[in-house]
């Protein structure tokens, strides 16, 4: 492996790895602020209880998406400097605005409501929360402004002279089309993810074998219904802009909704296929279960619109790039890996449905007037319903980057030439050694801290905690 | 003014923010083993977690100064954030691993009341205090008495390039200085012992920081200082010396505030000898970045600059508003006892002790 290879999995690793916490963190930030609110409004113990509970899990989740993020902001520069050189003019404004607007916001605030039991009055404290909520759906939107730009670079104009894509038109760059429809794909599916966590957790107790107080037992199905409907909810407006997406993609991006169903010639009432046995190289797939015009509606809007095969659009990007060498790749091969983009695609929509299917089946077992049921298989329910969109999310992400390649920046930059000239393989490789094997270690503590701390449960809580605690007593809340 | 300077200075202030803020983290972090020290495990941890509360709600926000002073650098200077990542690419890594393992530390800590557990990310609350005190120096060091550069932009040199003895007395300088600021602030934010013992402590590494702090900002000074710098750095030096002095008087606030402006000055003495470089070539001065070749566009850093304006004095606003919520000194006796989560089974002897258990669930 050459610096380029081991730089892209590097990206990959930590990018992939950090992600599987942000969509946490953001969905289960709005619900734990929306508890916090419902506390100081009505001051029902329940809703403190899970509180605390769900917002200790939140913490616990949240300190990784952080520490993981440091990476992320610090790479660009480490491995891909002459990337950072080529759109620094344009990528660094949305960066720098993420962590002015949303990090500051973020990082004070949560300490705030971290520390701020009995040191700030009650509804400023429930607001603190909100404000968490409001720096990482802001930061979400600064970096998806970013990877939009990747994806369908707008509102720049290439200098010759400098050699750098310069700014033309923030405000384009700041609403460019794929931007506004993955920037709602990716909250919704952040709520699905959170509402998910909810109904695994208290799941978990409500089914819970052996003695448990009927008000606690109740306090836990009515969170499996909050997770549950939040889930849903969310689920539903993640599948119409995900439809939207595949739109935006076909016109933006015809080789990526190619790679997608692994279509080599243009065809009209494209079909998609649920399932390919043999090789996926165009030669001779057989497509074993097959939905006619499927892939054209996806694509088009229309059962019977037109989508480009990956060979035409193969050709026709030869003729634009391959004659100059920040456009040119190596082999002037402009076909994604097909077998990943092909099945992560299908991954993607397939466990984000099961999610959606486990959601409402958590919602039916909690009817009112219903008692625990009492099968095996809702253990599984339990287990899985808060990794499934978790992985969904993986998949999307790895199909809509992967697919994207070998573009770094679309028609302008291609991935080898965005990497760090000067830097040897071997720092590379170090790096990736080093940061795959803390991020092994910190994810099985998580994971284990996780857990406890879920099985513990909402603990009984002291609702009267003083606003103001006196001098000389201890602190309600110390690390 | 030209924009490309006003980037410059801004640079310059996030830079600063976040050597006098996490600065201060960074030596309660690295204080833990001293000032932490007790008659017994219990003292020793209620001491260990004085010090931890004391930055608590603070030591996050602090951190994401680094994180927007390297988002405004690319945006800003991208030349300058390419050549300065990829050319210091270890120690940069292992700066970011310490931050890793020591925010894990302050956030992971207390999640259990165990020995082992509590031992193992203090270690990793240390250690990951030490390094990027020590390295942040290395780093500026080197940054300002220039490295090898070529015609490319691109470092040319490698990682023992950086470990001469300007860039390690460097680093022995902003370790110690953020040693002494630990001190001082654990001294201000705390009472009894451990307040004693910190501006005890305060004064002796002081006195150390003071003496590095002043060869290497003459050293610095003498081979690419202007009259700027040289006041700029002699003023530092007195405010590290006031500082100390507040120290020995008791004067808690303003030997904070002496600390906090030996540092800040040090880093305007720094930058302003680096001016109108951002980093410069020891291989020909013609390769140098400049603060006009390294820079963005007008476009781009008029759009920065509009938010620089707009958003810098809410961040500061609420930055200063939670310093001020939690202003109170803290104690040992503040420390309310360890909490071992305890899991349900053994809550549920409890409800079936208060009576309050329902029907058992029936069993599978």
């Amino acid at each position: 492996m050459d610096n380029l290879d081991l730089a892209r999995w590097q990206f990959a690793i930590t990018t992939v790895y950090h992600f599987l916490f942000v969509p946490i963190t953001i969905g289960l930030s709005a619900i734990v602020a929306g508890y916090h609110t419902a506390w100081v409004r009505t001051r029902k113990p329940e809703y403190l209880r899970l509180t605390k509970w769900l917002g200790k899990l939140f913490t616990i989740n949240f300190a990784l998406g952080l520490v993981t993020g440091i990476v992320q902001e610090f790479q660009f520069g480490m491995n891909w400097s002459d990337y950072s050189r080529f759109v620094g003019d344009i990528f660094g404004a949305p960066l720098a605005f993420e962590a002015l607007l949303a990090f500051f916001l973020e990082s004070t605030f949560l300490g705030l409501w971290i520390f701020g039991w009995g040191r700030i009055p009650e509804r400023l404290h429930a607001w603190t929360m909100w404000i968490v909520h409001i720096g990482t759906v802001l930061s979400a939107y600064f970096i998806l402004a970013a990877n939009s730009f990747m994806q369908n670079p707008v509102g720049y104009r290439f200098n010759p002279e400098s050699g750098r894509a310069e700014m033309a038109d923030f405000v384009a760059v700041l609403v460019n089309k794929v931007q506004l429809v993955t920037f709602p794909h990716v909250i919704l599916s952040s709520y699905m993810t959170g509402g998910a966590v909810v109904v695994g957790v208290a799941l978990w107790h409500y089914l819970r074998r052996g003695p448990i107080a009927d008000r606690d037992r109740e306090m836990y199905r009515k969170a499996v219904r909050v997770g549950a409907i939040v889930s849903l909810v969310a689920s539903l407006g993640v599948v119409v802009t995900g439809d939207l997406q595949g739109k935006v993609m076909t016109e933006v991006q015809p080789m990526k909704m190619a790679a997608a169903e692994g279509l080599y010639h243009t065809e009209k009432s494209a079909p998609f296929s649920i399932l390919t046995i043999g090789s996926l190289d165009g030669q001779n797939a057989t497509r074993v279960i097959e939905v006619p015009g499927l892939l054209s509606f996806l694509g088009t809007g229309s059962f019977g619109g037109e989508v480009k095969g990956i060979r035409d659009v193969q050709a026709d990007y030869q003729q634009r790039y391959a004659g100059n060498a920040r456009t040119a790749d190596k082999a002037t091969n402009y076909v994604p890996n097909i077998p990943t983009t092909y099945w992560t695609f299908r991954l993607m929509m397939g466990v984000g449905f099961v999610s959606m299917a486990l959601s409402a089946l958590a919602l039916w077992a909690t009817r009112k007037g219903t008692t625990p049921p009492s099968g095996r298989w809702w253990r599984h329910v339990v287990i899985w319903s808060p990794l499934l969109p978790v992985f969904a999310i993986s998949f999307g992400w790895i199909f809509t980057e992967v697919g994207r390649q070998p573009w770094i920046v679309f028609g302008e930059m291609t991935t080898a030439n965005g990497v760090s000239p000067s830097v040897p393989a071997w720092s590379v490789l170090v790096s990736m050694a080093v940061y795959t094997l803390l991020y092994g270690a910190l994810m099985v503590v998580e994971v284990k801290l996780f857990l406890k701390y879920t099985r513990v449960g909402a603990e009984p809580a002291d609702t009267d905690t003083p606003a103001e605690s006196g001098e000389d007593k201890p602190l309600v809340f110390a690390y | 003014m030209e924009l490309t300077v006003i980037w410059f200075i801004l640079i310059a202030v996030l830079w600063t923010g976040y050597f006098v803020l996490e600065g201060f983290d960074f030596g309660v972090g690295m204080l833990l083993p001293i000032l932490g020290k007790g008659r017994d495990e219990l003292d020793t941890d209620n001491r260990r977690r004085v010090l931890l509360n004391t930055i608590g709600p603070h030591w996050d926000g602090n951190e994401v100064w680094v994180l927007t002073a390297g988002g405004a650098t690319f945006a800003a200077f991208p030349h300058w954030y390419a050549t300065l990542f990829s050319g210091f690419y270890l120690p940069l890594l292992l700066i970011l691993v310490a931050l890793i393992i020591r925010n894990m530390g302050f956030e992971y800590r207390h999640k259990r009341d165990d020995d082992q557990w509590r031992r193992n990310w203090d270690l990793c609350i240390i250690v990951g205090s030490f390094l990027p005190a020590l390295l942040w120096g290395v780093a500026f060091a080197n940054i300002v008495a220039g490295v090898p550069i070529n015609a490319d932009k691109e470092y040319t040199g490698n990682l023992f390039t950086l470990l001469n003895p300007l860039g390690l007395l460097g680093g022995v300088t902003t370790l110690l200085l953020f040693l002494t600021h630990g001190a001082v602030f654990v001294a201000l934010k705390t009472s009894g012992e451990i307040r004693e013992e910190a501006r005890a402590l305060a004064w002796k590494v002081g006195i150390a920081a003071a003496v590095v702090a002043v060869v290497f900002l003459v050293w610095v000074m003498m081979l690419t200082g202007n009259t700027g710098s040289w006041i700029l750095a002699v003023l530092a030096a007195v405010a590290l010396v006031v500082g100390l002095l507040m120290t020995r008087l008791g004067r808690d606030g303003l030997a904070f505030t002496g600390t906090a402006a030996a540092i800040a000055l040090a880093v305007w003495a720094l930058f302003t000898a680096l001016f109108p470089d951002v980093m410069p070539s020891s291989t020909d001065p013609a390769w140098s970045l400049t603060h006009e070749n390294a820079a963005s566009t007008d476009l781009t850093l008029k759009i920065m600059t509009g938010a620089a304006v707009v958003f810098t004095p809410i961040v500061l606003a609420y930055t200063a508003w939670t310093y001020w919520i939690f202003r109170k000194r803290i104690s040992t006796h503040h420390i309310p006892p360890a909490h071992e989560p305890r899991e349900v089974g053994e809550l549920e002897a409890e409800h079936v002790a208060a009576g309050e258990v329902g029907g058992a669930h029936r069993d599978r």
